[in-house]
């Protein structure tokens, strides 16, 4: 065949054949349905806990996305959590408006306030963002604590919470899945190259007549949107919202994941968020301490694994195609 | 009839800290002129077109281009209105493919309102730029991470990435700096050849006999200033720029 042409058609070539297919159809669809049969063996008890699980993976999947393809370090995962949470809760609790219409609307809210606040940071680079964007969270806990408002310290309880458990799970894991595969998608489409751009030399895109700060703009609103949609889901199935929304784990737990999974590889982190939420669950005990494994586990696969879990599954299984019996 | 400057550059001054790196240069750039600019190393030339293209501010002059004052403007609107640069340190895209490099420009303001807000298939309009820019002979690359590229299709690369802009305007920084003899005489005549297309180029080069090849009118820079300005072989016999090049006791 005419090499050029080969070449432009590289990407159809599996559809030639049903094994070819069958290879690229699997991994995908054992996630899918792995994620969505999981609640039908699990007891109450871990079914929260995978509730919670889902939540660390929007999380994870925003910082994979801003990290790896915008370059910008987000540790502000807790605000968009606590900015979802409270206007969620604050709704509800005030308005009495249920939980499935308040959702909705912090998920937007939360989005647009937080990257509001985040806009004047949008200039920083690297290191420098983290730090910013690592203090707003504590911020906003003490704004909270010193003016007492929104319920202070205490909280607010007896917040409105889903129809059943059965919603409750399954909203978060489509939400979850339907994520993954958008931003999938988004990362290959024009915008995303334009963010891949950015994070590669920011000063061409510029020469290029593209106004970088409006697409980091778009890049933290579709982060923030994950994150504020998590927030406001997370106040409804505990009922309650409280100072704890702003708590460090958000931010944390989510680099850790993202290690674990692979870096850039955006279905990585969504599973590394998967496996570390039941272990923090299971060391439960530790309390604060959790923070310090998580760092263990961080440091450990930076030393010991860079590349990260999937990475390292998604090499194995390509040469798994390559098979040949003797 | 006469017509005015599409770029004119008046009185540019840049200083960084105690260091002058520009001091009151002025210069006017004609539709379709070659200008080359030329100086020893850290004579302010590329501070002069970071100055031109809104990266880094001046303390003081003027920029107008088609008439109009975009001093100080950011860099992103001074390149929709179609003056562009490439850049001396080669850093392409390098986790996307070659063609997908050419994407970022595809999507600019000025390429969507020159196309009239359609583009349709932008990778197919990218493999277009590419091969007019001279990535034809081998049909991989195109395809290829843009960071495995050699030098020689970086610069290509790079002049393919403002050639996709549609500009009136481009500032090559040392698009030659790196290349060997063979790859500069196959640049020479893309470059002419975008020149044909109603590109005007600014070329800030040290290859000087390749730049005089191309280039209508030099200026020749020394400690941020502008020392000498005319036809290249003309000016490589003023003593000023003698001395510049060669110190004084030789010329």
């Amino acid at each position: 065949m005419d090499r050029s042409i080969k070449v432009r058609t590289e990407g159809l070539y599996a559809l030639s054949s049903w094994t070819e297919m069958l290879y690229l159809i699997l991994p995908r669809a054992l996630l899918i349905v792995g994620l969505l049969t999981l609640p039908l063996l699990l007891d109450m008890y871990w079914q929260r806990v995978l509730c919670a699980a889902g939540i660390y993976a929007l999380l994870a999947l925003g910082f994979d996305l801003l990290a790896e393809y915008v370059g910008l370090v987000c540790l502000g995962g807790a605000f968009f959590i606590g900015s979802g949470g409270y206007i969620s809760g604050l709704l509800n609790a005030h308005l009495g408006w249920s939980a499935l219409f308040c959702i909705p609307i912090a998920t937007l809210g939360g989005a647009i306030f937080s990257t509001l606040v985040l806009i004047p940071a949008l200039r920083l680079r690297g290191i420098y963002f983290a730090i910013i964007s690592f203090m707003f969270p504590m911020f906003a806990r003490y704004i909270i604590i010193a003016l007492s408002i929104f319920g202070g310290t205490e909280g607010i309880s007896a917040l409105g919470t889903l129809p059943n458990v059965w919603t409750e799970i399954y909203l978060i894991l489509v939400v979850v899945i339907i994520a993954l595969f958008a931003i999938r998608r988004l990362v290959n489409e024009d915008i995303g190259l334009i963010l891949r751009g950015i994070k590669d030399n920011d000063q061409a895109v510029k020469a290029s007549g593209i106004n970088i700060t409006s697409y980091k703009i778009k890049a933290v609103f579709i982060a923030s949107l994950l994150g504020s949609f998590g927030g406001a889901y997370l106040s409804h199935l505990y009922g309650w919202l409280g100072i704890s929304l702003f708590a460090m784990d958000f931010s944390i737990l989510p680099i850790a994941a993202s290690v674990m999974g692979g870096m850039g590889t955006l279905a990585g982190p969504v599973l590394g968020a998967f496996a570390l939420t039941p272990l923090s669950e299971a060391l439960r005990g530790f309390g604060q301490l959790r923070v310090v494994i998580y760092c263990f586990i961080l440091i450990g696969f930076i030393v010991y694994k860079p590349e990260g879990l999937l990475n390292y599954f998604q090499r194995k299984y390509h040469q798994f195609e390559l098979w040949e019996t003797v | 009839m006469e017509q005015g400057p599409l770029l004119k550059v008046e009185n540019l001054s840049k200083a960084f800290g105690g260091v002058q790196a520009v001091l009151n240069v002025s210069f006017a750039l004609k539709k379709g002129d070659i200008l080359g600019i030329i100086g020893p190393n850290g004579s302010g030339k590329t501070t002069l077109a970071n100055l031109t293209t809104g990266f880094v501010k001046p303390d003081r002059g003027t920029v107008r281009f088609k008439a109009r004052d975009i001093t100080g403007a950011p860099p992103h609107k001074i390149a929709n209105l179609g003056l562009t640069r490439t850049f001396q340190v080669m850093r392409p895209y390098h986790s996307l493919s070659a063609y997908k490099n050419l994407i970022v420009p595809l999507n600019s303001p000025r390429v969507r309102q020159t196309r009239g807000g359609k583009l349709g298939d932008t990778d197919a309009v990218a493999i277009d730029i590419l091969e007019e820019i001279g990535f034809e002979r081998d049909a991989r690359v195109p395809y290829k991470i843009a960071g495995s590229l050699p030098l020689g299709y970086l610069k290509r690369l790079e002049l393919g990435r403002c050639f996709a802009l549609n500009p009136e305007v481009i500032i090559c920084d040392e698009i030659f700096s790196g290349l060997s003899m063979s790859e500069i005489t196959s640049m020479i005549p893309l470059l002419e050849r975008i020149q044909m297309d109603g590109v005007t180029l600014v070329m800030i080069e040290h290859r000087l006999r390749e730049l005089f090849r191309l280039a209508d009118r030099v200026i020749v820079m020394n400690f941020g200033q502008k020392i000498a300005e005319g036809i290249p072989l003309e000016v490589m016999e003023d003593p000023e720029v003698k001395k510049a090049y060669l110190g004084r006791e030789r010329a």
